[in-house]
């Protein structure tokens, strides 16, 4: 009775675990199983390097897509990665306590942000800027990577933040001893022993670039085709998803759920080589 | 030895916060000499070495009162160049603090930081440095392995030669033995009685076997009755331990040993 009892609670959180696990199963079941037909169909070479989307004409090829949310999570990179790291050594190195008390919690709240008003704000906002500075329509890889890169803000700042926090003081005290400069002992020995938390930081960051959807829906345009400066608008694997889905029945919806695939494979291999960096360090 | 004092301290009064650490120590170190600094716990000893090199300025609400001197220029003036200081007075910690990375990075990392590029110049720099840390014939098929694949006492030795490699004055030495096995502990004080030769060298200790085997020079703190570290006794080793002239150095000395 009483060996029962103790594992009843066991039992319990065991199952909600793999309830959790499950939902991951049945989710990458559904989306192959939906849309794997398809680009057996349409041949796998053919559907990922296909230059035209035109469903009503039975023609799948997501490449223009690919590029765009190459080219927008490039963008973002670009701009949020660098932003992101110099943001966490600030408030590891430099931040008096206070405001980093204040940073802190205001950079939490910048991923509470729900994606729609991102997009909104960006619509509004730098849309405009962009055609009225830059020329072009606005709706362009540049909207949506200026977007992306804040979003993206949070979780580069956050990882690479407790990376470096979790280095022994005695590396900073070693490369003072020796004369080096507090900017110094940064460069040369803090930032390249948090490396691989940086790494994983980054490679988080652009997970989380590349899954956006909503936000980058409003300002990119959409267009199906191969971009040929940052000012065109383009459309990525998720924006064609959820613009399609609406209205997407049978062979239309079936390349969707192939769309999903494509992404699925790609976040999975970040998050892995994420996984894989980290680990790594703690060898 | 040297004749002429290469480090002073004068008056010297160190508060953390409100607490007073250090009282009123001056003293004088002589130059190309081991100095060991002995004394119980928690008695400043380590404040004391980290004065000379400023490394108590990272401690937030540390405040330095006095003077302390290397070769007559005042470590603690308004315009003094700290980064220039830390160049000058080398530091060995307690724990081997070696980085992650590279055994050659690990020598020539302060080096490089102070505008060294030419590749040829460095490696250079990373064999004398080596050898002179008696590390060399152990390493140097394994420069490019990672400096923390090392022993514990290689480690340490690496240690000593990235500080020699940046052409320390001085150099401290906060219980640098004191993670190490007998062995290791050993070839590191050759290597001090061989580098006193050339440099000054200041070592706290709680080994006061270690303390008589290596050192010209004694210093001995102890908290007072109102818990202010203070140097009772500052002579060379050799009347410290056999003749010492305070009564609380005796004890001190008598009960360690006995």
């Amino acid at each position: 009775m009483r060996k029962l009892k103790g594992d009843l609670p066991e039992r319990l959180f065991f199952a909600l675990a793999l309830s959790s696990i499950s939902a991951l199963a049945l989710i990458t079941a559904f989306i192959f199983i939906k849309g794997a037909p398809l680009i057996a169909k349409v041949g796998l070479f053919d559907f990922i390097f296909g230059m035209d989307w035109a469903p009503g004409q039975g023609k799948y090829g997501v490449f223009p897509m690919i590029i765009g949310s190459v080219s927008v999570t490039a963008g973002a990179a670009v701009i949020g990665v660098p932003a992101g790291i110099c943001c966490s050594v600030f408030l590891t190195e430099f931040a008096p306590v206070k405001m980093r008390n204040i940073f802190r919690p205001a950079i939490q709240l910048l991923a509470g942000i729900p994606s729609v008003v991102y997009g909104f704000w960006g619509l509004l906002f730098v849309v405009p800027a962009i055609r009225a500075y830059l020329g072009g329509p606005g709706l362009s890889i540049l909207a949506g990577s200026v977007i992306l890169a804040i979003m993206i803000l949070p979780t580069v700042i956050s990882i690479s933040e407790v990376s470096l926090l979790a280095l022994p003081r005695q590396y900073k005290e070693g490369a003072l001893a020796l004369g080096m400069t507090h900017w110094q002992a940064i460069r040369s020995v803090q930032l390249p022993a948090a490396k691989s938390g940086i790494v994983a930081a980054v490679i988080l960051g652009i997970g989380r670039a590349v899954g956006e959807t909503m936000a980058v829906i409003m300002v990119l345009g959409n267009s199906v085709a191969v971009p040929s400066s940052l000012l065109d608008p383009v459309r990525t694997l998720t924006t064609n998803i959820g613009i399609e889905m609406g209205y997407a029945s049978e062979e239309h919806r079936q390349a969707l759920f192939a769309t999903g695939i494509v992404l699925f494979v790609i976040i999975m291999a970040l998050n892995i080589s994420a996984q894989y960096v980290v680990r790594r360090k703690t060898k | 030895m040297g004749e002429k004092p290469k480090l002073k301290a004068e008056a010297i009064n160190l508060y953390y916060g409100g607490t007073r650490a250090l009282g009123d120590i001056t003293a004088q170190i002589p130059e190309r000499s081991i100095t060991a600094v002995i004394g119980p716990s928690g008695c400043g000893k380590s404040s004391f070495l980290r004065l000379f090199n400023r490394m108590n300025d990272l401690i937030p609400y540390a405040r330095t009162e006095g003077g302390a001197f290397i070769d007559e220029l005042p470590i603690y003036a308004e315009g003094t160049d700290v980064t220039a200081l830390r160049r000058r007075v080398g530091m060995v910690f307690q724990k081997p603090n070696v980085f992650p990375m590279s055994v050659f990075e690990n020598v020539v990392i302060g080096t490089r930081n102070h505008g060294v590029k030419s590749r040829a110049e460095l490696e250079m720099t990373a064999e004398r440095c080596l050898r002179l840390a008696a590390l060399w014939d152990e390493v140097k098929d394994s420069l490019k392995k990672p400096g923390q694949g090392l022993s514990a006492g290689q480690q340490q030795r690496l240690c000593i030669a990235r500080a020699l490699a940046v052409n320390p004055e001085v150099i401290l030495m906060d219980e640098s033995c004191s993670a190490l096995d007998p062995e290791s502990t050993m070839k590191i004080e050759e290597l001090m009685l061989e580098l006193s030769r050339e440099y000054t060298i200041i070592l706290v200790t709680h080994n006061m076997e270690q303390a008589v085997r290596v050192s010209d020079m004694a210093a001995f703190f102890m908290i007072d009755g109102d818990k202010v570290g203070r140097l009772v006794e500052f002579s060379p080793t050799a009347d410290m331990f056999y003749a010492p002239k305070d009564k609380r150095t005796e004890d001190y000395i008598t009960g360690r040993f006995g």
